[in-house]
């Protein structure tokens, strides 16, 4: 018999299945995982440092480079610890957008999540599907923000404008003719709810099409199934939150549980797995898309017929009216003051939560009366669960860390910071 | 809740004035034994240890743009960068000892009770030292290697205390407020040595906005 011994291979930080720069050094025996030792920090930028030396306002733009594929949420616990600092009430339909924002950026991170995680361990196609949806969702962000990805739409005290009443649609070029147009444009006559509400609509017999794909598929099965199990008592003391949390079986949403915005009156149920295995997650994602296409089916139906402010009418927080700009001389004040030095929070701390996709996004705050932030604490739901991937990949085999970053959904704009 | 931790907790505590979640604040000596009460008493049941957070209290309330001395001309609204957005490693504030420097705050959540606790440890001496608590939550390793990384806070029994988020063989703890925004090194490589070095960081501050405290809310 020939001897082998344990050896040590380096996985990362360029590999397609690190999903960033993550670098692994793992130890193994044969091709079975010992102890893994993530190396994080390749895309450390000091965010919280950075909000440190700015006004509260200039820094809502680097909370969507956190979590660069849940952009709004990141936003929506920002602005909500300086609310809850300012002691500020927002108007009503704004937090019906924020709601139904923060449901459209679940859906786009789960989306993300089930094509990379699919493409990591073997299935192409739902990569392209999931792909095809994201990009109906991601014209809702640029109609309604301007970009893309990184929004900065919410802002304390609301969000920074109403939902437009026009869709932007396709324009004619040498490479599209009217026939293809109209195709393109059918859903896009009426106005951004309208187009979400064609999506809404749409959306369940995707996920149909995406379960067909992947539900009862034989190799999705044995590359999922009983791997990177997670009992709930462990699940818990590791910090777990999110999917991962609930696919070890405990029923524990910040939306359901502290609630924050309207999500007492919006209707949805909560998924829960049983075994905590890789599988389960994977289930409980696939209900939550169908639970959040559910809420934002609501929202729209209550934006409709709820016109109002988006945003609240204090001058001290948010920028005055332009018109108003032009012929009051407060109104030209405050703007000046608020746009050279922002406005200063009360002494004071608080912690202030959200349901991200992928689990409880946190912000603790510390103010010291000024018109930046003393210090600013950001939970990322992705820290503790990287840092359990040691445990989580212990005796499984080397492609089954694959599966394991997978399902953990690991983002490293927010573990980094 | 107040009643609860009253009658539970043994080892030394007090309460601390916050708006939102219910903070105590205690010594380093007494922090294990009041963080296994916490855990582990079934009335107060904080399983899980949401976050830790290390502050540093350096420069706190501390205001750039004061108007306060009015002089026969007026105010002066002469800036003094204090802050680490607006010094450079040469003007290094002198007296960064100070009682209370830094903190370590603890936030747990009792899934069961629906309920959040802070709980804060000020440290003074230099560098920080506090126990891990690795052996009560096994989440706390990498809060805790990240408060060393960034704070310097030194961590009794921690298993495995190396750096985590910053680059192999830094120097210094980046999120002391005596360490400036701009760095103090920059890494380029140099063709004509054919390696990686490092030098001194040669951009200058460039915070607009200064940091300004007004107290007539």
């Amino acid at each position: 018999m020939k001897e082998f011994k344990n050896f040590t291979m380096n996985f990362g930080p360029q590999h397609p299945a690190a999903h960033g720069v993550l670098r692994l050094v793992l130890q193994m025996e044969g091709e079975v995982i010992k102890s893994a030792d993530p190396h994080i920090g390749l895309l450390h930028r000091a965010t919280e440092k950075l909000a440190e030396s700015k006004p509260y306002n200039q820094s809502i733009g680097y909370m969507d480079r956190l979590d660069y594929v849940s952009m709004m949420c990141n936003e929506h616990a920002y602005v909500l610890a300086i609310e809850k600092l300012l002691n500020i009430e927002i108007p009503e339909r704004a937090k019906y957008i924020r709601v139904m924002f923060d449901e459209i950026t679940r859906v786009l991170n789960h989306l993300l999540w089930l094509g990379a995680h699919a493409l990591d361990i073997g299935a192409m196609s739902v990569f392209l599907y999931a792909f095809r949806e994201r990009e109906d969702l991601m014209d809702c962000y640029e109609a309604v923000s301007g970009t893309r990805m990184h929004a900065t739409y919410y802002r304390p005290g609301g969000v920074i404008r109403d939902l437009p009443s026009k869709m932007p649609k396709y324009v004619k070029s040498s490479f599209k003719d009217n026939n293809q147009l109209d195709i393109q444009n059918y859903n896009r006559e009426g106005s951004m709810l309208d187009f979400i509400e064609d999506f809404v609509s749409r959306f369940p017999s995707c996920v149909d099409e995406y379960e067909n794909l992947l539900t009862d598929n034989r190799i999705w099965k044995q590359r999922t199934v009983g791997i990177g199990i997670v009992e709930p008592d462990r699940a818990i003391e590791l910090g777990f939150t999110g999917p991962m949390l609930r696919g070890s079986g405990i029923d524990w949403d910040l939306r359901k549980k502290q609630p924050y915005e309207v999500y007492d009156k919006v209707n949805f149920d909560i998924p829960v797995g049983k075994t905590g295995d890789s599988y389960d997650r994977y289930l409980v994602r696939m209900e939550e898309l169908r639970q959040s296409n559910k809420i934002i089916k609501q929202c729209i139906e209550w934006l409709k017929n709820n016109p109002g402010p988006v945003m609240i009418d204090d001058a001290k927080v948010a920028p005055p009216n332009r018109e108003n700009m032009k012929v009051e001389m407060e109104s030209l004040i405050h703007h000046f003051k608020l746009f050279t030095e922002g406005f200063c929070t009360p002494k004071d701390e608080v912690y202030t939560a959200v349901e991200a996709p992928k689990g409880e996004f946190g912000i603790y705050m510390i103010s010291d009366g000024a018109n930046k932030p003393f210090r600013l604490k950001i939970r990322a739901p992705g820290f503790p669960h990287l840092a359990a991937l040691n445990e989580m990949s212990k005796d499984h085999m080397l492609s089954d860390v694959v599966t394991i970053i997978g399902t953990q959904d690991i983002v490293f704009g927010e573990i980094d910071r | 809740m107040k009643e609860l931790i009253a009658k539970h907790i043994v080892d030394q505590y007090e309460l601390e004035e916050s708006s939102d979640i219910l903070t105590i604040k205690t010594h380093k000596d007494s922090l294990l034994g009041v963080m296994s009460t916490l855990k582990n008493n079934k009335e107060l049941d904080f399983v899980q240890l949401t976050d830790i957070c290390a502050v540093d209290y350096y420069t706190y309330g501390e205001t750039e743009w004061g108007t306060k001395e009015a002089t026969s001309t007026g105010y002066s609204r002469g800036i003094k960068p204090s802050s680490h957005g607006r010094i450079k490693f040469e003007h290094k504030a002198k007296h960064t000892r100070m009682k209370n420097r830094f903190c370590v705050v603890y936030h747990l959540l009792s899934i069961s009770n629906n309920n959040r606790i802070r709980v804060k440890v000020y440290l003074s001496d230099e560098p920080p030292v506090i126990k891990s608590l690795t052996p009560l939550w096994p989440a706390a390793n990498w809060y805790e290697r990240e408060a060393f990384d960034l704070f310097g806070i030194l961590f009794e029994e921690h298993p495995d205390l190396r750096r985590l988020l910053t680059d192999y063989g830094f120097i210094g703890h980046p999120f002391r407020k005596d360490f400036p925004l701009v760095g103090n090194t920059q890494i380029r490589y140099d063709p004509v040595l054919k390696k990686i070095i490092q030098e001194p960081v040669d951009i200058t501050p460039r915070v607009l906005v200064p940091k300004v405290i007004r107290e007539d809310k």
